[in-house]
């Protein structure tokens, strides 16, 4: 029985990391960049879910609402300054060291603004906890919640990216950004809205989180931020099932791993299975294989 | 009479030779008479360490291209290798030739581990090799935090569990002790050892990017594909850049845990926290200018000392220089907007070098 509800453990947190993993999968698809800030992004969500709900004793929706806004100005703000001045740079890591140097700058703010303390974030799932098998098996509000959330919001932008029109524009811009152009696409718009739409997705997983795990530090979306973008390259980057599928599994490793291998090596065994996947199929679970042009 | 010509680039090294050793010149003459306060003197082996580092990952980063996040495991390798080896054999022989295989021994070590590491890594490129030395350097940190030797009469003894599943006889010592680390680690090192590693890695790195070797390494980081076609051996040199880069980081390692009495594997010392500092000094100083990292690590490590005040914000500028320098380097507009400038103000300077070159 124990397994079972380790299982279940699992597939929440693996829910909470497929929603920042498509966050990851959808701007790296199309900026071609690791956005090393959207795990603080989850950081900044998480901040302003406390601050209105615990500090100023607002109900909960208000704040979900809040931080969705201010994670997606934050996320746009963030594109405009500091990654598209060097979205034509000559060397690829210059992109790459200031999104860890914005990813730096957060967490610092954050620090100065909120102190190192650890935050009790009160939960903002309200539902009861459900009792199976005479009260062996308890599957907590906040487990269905982010489970729910996740598949809805998987299925959500699955229909988004291929039904409507700007999705479509997004996955022009992801197969060659000079070629949309040509096709009258606004390439600057479309990568601002993936984005906005990333940073929107971060700031509800760091709502369901911080609700799972109720400890808020500037560092919380450090570690998921990470682990998000070993399920994005698990489940093949740029594929938006394969985030999911990549996020819930690797929910379930590292549930597991804690469970019954040690809980100390539970992010060593997370990190192993990137490296794992990135020796044995470069491209991940449902990636795509990109040859490369000379 | 003939003037004596020397190579720019021979002229460029002496340069950032004379730099680190009027330094250390001026802070023994400082030292004698006693202008330093306690704090600053406590500062200059860690700012050695500093130094080591940047300068190592700017030849991964500056001179090879790829960016390592993992620096710091590299540095944790060295650290409690070199720190075993002088906790085991503390009495057993003279302490400067312990100390001295100590840090050939965290050499070896984390050159090793980046050989190991640099094998399957290396086939990755850009955003991926960044997250995979990421990880690597985190693994290094969470193995060394649950692995317990102890040594008695029967030899070593090795858990992964805790000090007691060890089953130590009466006499045995545990060397190291889980998330305990190393305690009791001779104190060997002092500024004068920090200049002279300095100087050996500063050596090998100056003498490798001018060599053959360095040059096949510099062509992959331009263009891997055509320096492939041209019959350099990719795997070979990246994984020549990386180990070497990995083994000074773990001489400084070594150099840390000997400047220590314990020596634990915390996010702060051996986390990706570190990693980045280091890549903060390196993209201060310039990526690919080892001097710029000498001068970059000193600034940033003495300036939130000397501005006490300062220090709260610390990392905060840390973070902001990273962003403004990447900015200011690398976007093309502000690359454009730098070329008129110099083109403005030092138009005659530029005709005045170009009639001396002919």
């Amino acid at each position: 029985m124990s397994f079972i509800s380790y299982l279940i453990n699992g597939i929440s947190l693996g829910s909470v990391y497929a929603i920042i993993a498509l966050g990851y999968t959808m701007v790296y698809g199309i900026a071609k960049m690791l956005n090393f800030a959207h795990g603080d992004v989850i950081m900044v969500g998480g901040f302003a879910v406390f601050t209105i709900v615990s500090t100023l004793g607002l109900p909960p929706i208000l704040g979900i609402l809040v931080a969705v806004v201010i994670c997606t100005v934050l996320g746009m703000v963030i594109e405009r300054v500091a990654y598209k001045p060097l979205r034509n740079a000559a060397s690829p890591l210059a992109v790459l060291i200031t999104a860890i140097g914005i990813s730096y700058l957060l967490q610092n703010v954050a620090l100065l603004i909120f102190g190192a303390n650890t935050k009790s974030f009160t939960s903002v799932v309200t539902i009861s906890p459900i009792k199976l098998a005479d009260g062996q098996l308890i599957i907590s509000g906040e487990t269905i919640v982010t489970i729910i959330a996740g598949i809805v919001i998987m299925i959500c932008l699955t229909l988004f990216v291929n039904k409507s029109k700007a999705g479509q524009a997004m996955l022009a811009v992801s197969e060659d950004k000079g070629a949309a152009q040509l096709m009258g696409i606004n390439v600057n718009g479309t990568i601002a809205l993936t984005f906005a739409i990333g940073s929107a997705l971060a700031a509800v997983a760091g709502v369901l989180l911080c609700s799972a795990y109720p400890s808020l530090t500037p560092y919380t979306g450090a570690m998921p931020g990470i682990k998000a973008f070993v399920a994005a390259v698990f489940g093949g980057i740029g594929s938006i099932p394969g985030a999911m599928i990549g996020g819930i599994l690797l929910g379930i490793i590292e549930i597991l791993g804690k469970a019954y291998i040690s809980s100390q090596m539970a992010d060593a065994i997370v990190f192993a299975v990137l490296i794992i996947v990135l020796l044995v199929k470069p491209t991940g679970i449902l990636g795509k294989n990109i040859q490369e042009k000379v | 009479m003939k003037k004596m010509k020397i190579a720019k680039t021979t002229k460029n090294n002496l340069i950032t030779y004379s730099m680190v050793l009027i330094a250390y010149i001026l802070v023994q003459i400082l030292l004698i008479t006693g202008h330093i306060s306690s704090l600053m003197s406590g500062l200059l082996v860690p700012l050695c360490i500093y130094v080591m580092l940047a300068v190592s990952l700017n030849l991964t980063v500056g001179i090879l291209g790829e960016l390592s996040l993992g620096h710091a495991g590299f540095m944790c390798v060295g650290a409690f290798s070199g720190a075993f080896f002088s906790k085991c054999m503390d009495g057993l022989m003279p302490d400067g030739i312990r100390f001295f295989i100590a840090l050939l021994i965290g050499a070896a070590a984390a050159g090793i581990f980046g050989i190991l590491i640099g094998i399957p890594v290396l086939r990755l490129k850009g955003d991926y090799l960044a997250i995979v030395t990421l990880a690597f350097g985190e693994i290094i940190k969470n193995l060394v935090n649950v692995l317990y030797i102890g040594k008695d009469k029967n030899g070593f003894h090795f858990s992964m569990k805790d000090s007691i599943s060890l089953h130590l006889d009466g006499e045995g010592q545990v060397i190291i002790n889980g998330a305990q680390g190393i305690t009791g680690t001779p104190h060997d090192a002092s500024f004068t050892v920090g200049i002279l590693l300095i100087f050996i890695s500063l050596i090998i790195i100056l003498n490798l990017i001018n060599s053959r070797d360095g040059r096949a390494i510099m062509s992959i980081r331009d263009n891997r594909i055509a320096a492939e076609s041209t019959g350099i051996n990719i795997t070979k040199y990246k994984l020549m850049a990386f180990s070497i880069s990995a083994s000074i980081a773990g001489v400084a390692g070594v150099l840390y845990a000997h400047n220590l009495s314990t020596l634990t594997a915390l996010p702060k010392n051996f986390g990706y926290n570190m990693s980045i500092m280091i890549l903060v000094f390196v993209v201060l100083g310039g990526i690919g200018n080892i001097r710029g990292s000498i001068i970059s690590a000193v600034i940033l490590t003495l300036l939130p000392e000397l501005l006490r005040g300062l220090s709260d914000y610390r990392m905060l500028i840390y973070a902001i220089v990273l962003i403004v320098m990447m900015l200011l380097n690398w976007s093309p507009k502000a690359v454009e907007w730098k070329e008129g400038l110099k083109e403005k103000y030092f138009s005659r300077l530029h005709f005045r070098k170009e009639k001396e070159g002919r």
